[in-house]
């Protein structure tokens, strides 16, 4: 039997893994953190039917027990290159792994709010990420920046995303519906807060999304405003004023917010980056590229590695699940 | 005083933090599905008033949603409640309910004295 080396071990690379140890192949699956499933680990709730994350984290760390499987977690891997028939793959304190094949699931990394600075993140208080904002939801503490209940949250779509001066042209695809999701949470959670979602186009993409939209207007009462923050900053009680236009009206607007939830989009993590370079494999904005989107996804120009996940383009966790297990087949099939 | 012809503009910004909503809330509790617009503008498309005035259902309940009623009671009196707009409406709106609802309420009316309650929905 032939052996792999998977690098990440998120949604994608740990079903990859499980697919593959199940048809008895030995499988070394590397992680670059202390634990597996980091991004998902302090969320509260998956769109779109509202599963409790801790679940699905439980639930894939169960398919890890495996016997074919070798989880190396604080394992970066810096280097991979073919040598001969097998690849080599290198990880920062020098170890050297060999395999016949590798999957790359290395994933992506969260844009960084700080390069939006009209949006005053970490300037002003009371201006948050999404994924602080998920925190807040899943430890049930949603407070503005004084430690109080917030009597009106704004959640701003597509920072980082869809924005030339970012350097993204793309969508990030899952912060339309995280947004509407999280907004439910927080009228579940305090219904008596107003929640605002400043949008330039809402894309509900997936099964349910559109239903999940209705809801949070017909049940939950959130806002939609169509229009982008042009830009937020702190008013002398500690909270957040924003000025946008309101593009349905065709009028300026000013608001102030307790809470303003930036919906930051999908980078090519670093992992990404730097490996998908060293083998030349580059796509568009750092990720991994595949041979062909519609039929050959989980393959790449180089002999014996392949690609899944969020390495490719953002994509969200179900869809990294089922790249993997594609992944996986890919792999078999290519025995 | 020598007047020299300069004036103060008004403000056009929508200021969110002093919005007197009392007239969407009602609005709101005689028609819920209100809410579920879009702003797709398939109601305007429709509508036979709009293609011969500048009578813009969309923007009036966009308007009236952001809490500007200034001037819609006059310009609501050009619907001619033909319904159209409500057939196109993908989200369900009431939107035939929702004209004679911003009237009654714009002319502070009490909505019973009309209709059922109720039975908007």
């Amino acid at each position: 039997m032939k052996s792999i080396s998977i690098i990440g071990a998120g949604p994608a690379g740990i079903e990859a893994a499980s697919v593959l140890a199940k048809q008895g192949m030995p499988v070394n699956l590397f992680e670059k953190s202390s634990s597996p499933l980091k991004n998902i680990a302090d969320k509260a709730f998956l769109f779109p039917n509202f599963a409790a994350a801790s679940d699905i984290v439980d639930l894939m760390n169960k398919k890890l027990l495996n016997q074919n499987i070798t989880l190396h977690h604080d394992t970066d891997i810096v280097k991979m290159q073919r040598e001969g028939e097998a690849w080599k793959i290198v990880d920062g304190k020098g170890n050297a792994y060999y395999s016949d094949y590798v999957l790359m699931a290395t994933g992506y990394t969260p844009f960084d709010a700080h390069r939006k600075e009209e949006l005053g993140y970490g300037i002003y208080n009371g201006i948050v990420t999404s994924l602080e904002m998920e925190k807040m939801i899943r430890y049930n503490q949603i407070v503005n920046s004084l430690g109080e209940k917030p009597k009106r949250v704004v959640f701003l779509q597509c920072v980082g995303s869809r924005d030339e001066k970012s350097g993204n042209h793309y969508c990030s695809k899952v912060c339309c519906v995280t947004a509407v999701k999280q907004a439910i949470e927080l009228k579940r959670q305090l219904p008596d807060t107003e929640a605002y979602i400043f949008y330039m186009d809402l894309r509900m993409w997936g099964q349910h999304f559109e239903e999940m939209y209705r809801e949070s207007q017909q049940k939950y009462g959130v806002r939609y405003v169509r229009g982008r923050i042009s830009e937020a900053s702190g008013t002398f009680d500690g909270r957040v004023q924003v000025k946008a236009e309101d593009t349905l009206m065709g009028l300026p607007l000013k608001m102030t917010t307790d809470l303003l939830v930036l919906m930051v989009g999908m980078e090519a993590s670093e992992g990404t980056k730097c490996l998908a370079k060293s083998c030349g494999i580059c796509g568009e904005y750092g990720f991994a590229k595949s041979v062909d989107p519609h039929l050959g996804d989980c393959l790449t120009e180089q002999k014996g590695l392949f690609v899944c996940g969020a390495c490719k383009r953002p994509m969200s966790i179900n869809d990294a699940v089922n790249d993997g297990r594609a992944a996986a087949v890919a792999i078999m099939e290519s025995e | 005083m020598k007047k020299f012809g300069f004036v103060i503009s008004q403000g056009r910004q929508l200021n969110f933090d002093e919005m007197h909503n009392e007239k969407v809330e009602k609005l709101l509790e005689l028609v819920p599905s209100y809410r579920l617009c879009i702003g797709c503008g398939g109601c305007t498309a429709a509508c036979s008033a709009a293609g011969f005035t500048d009578y813009n259902i969309r923007k009036i309940h966009t308007s009236f949603f952001r809490a500007q009623y200034e001037g819609l009671d006059e310009q609501l009196k050009r619907c001619m409640l033909c319904g159209k707009c409500l057939l196109v409406c993908p989200r369900g709106v009431n939107t035939r309910s929702l004209i004679i609802n911003m009237r009654r309420v714009l002319a502070n009316v009490q909505p019973n004295t009309f209709v059922r309650k109720g039975a908007e929905e």
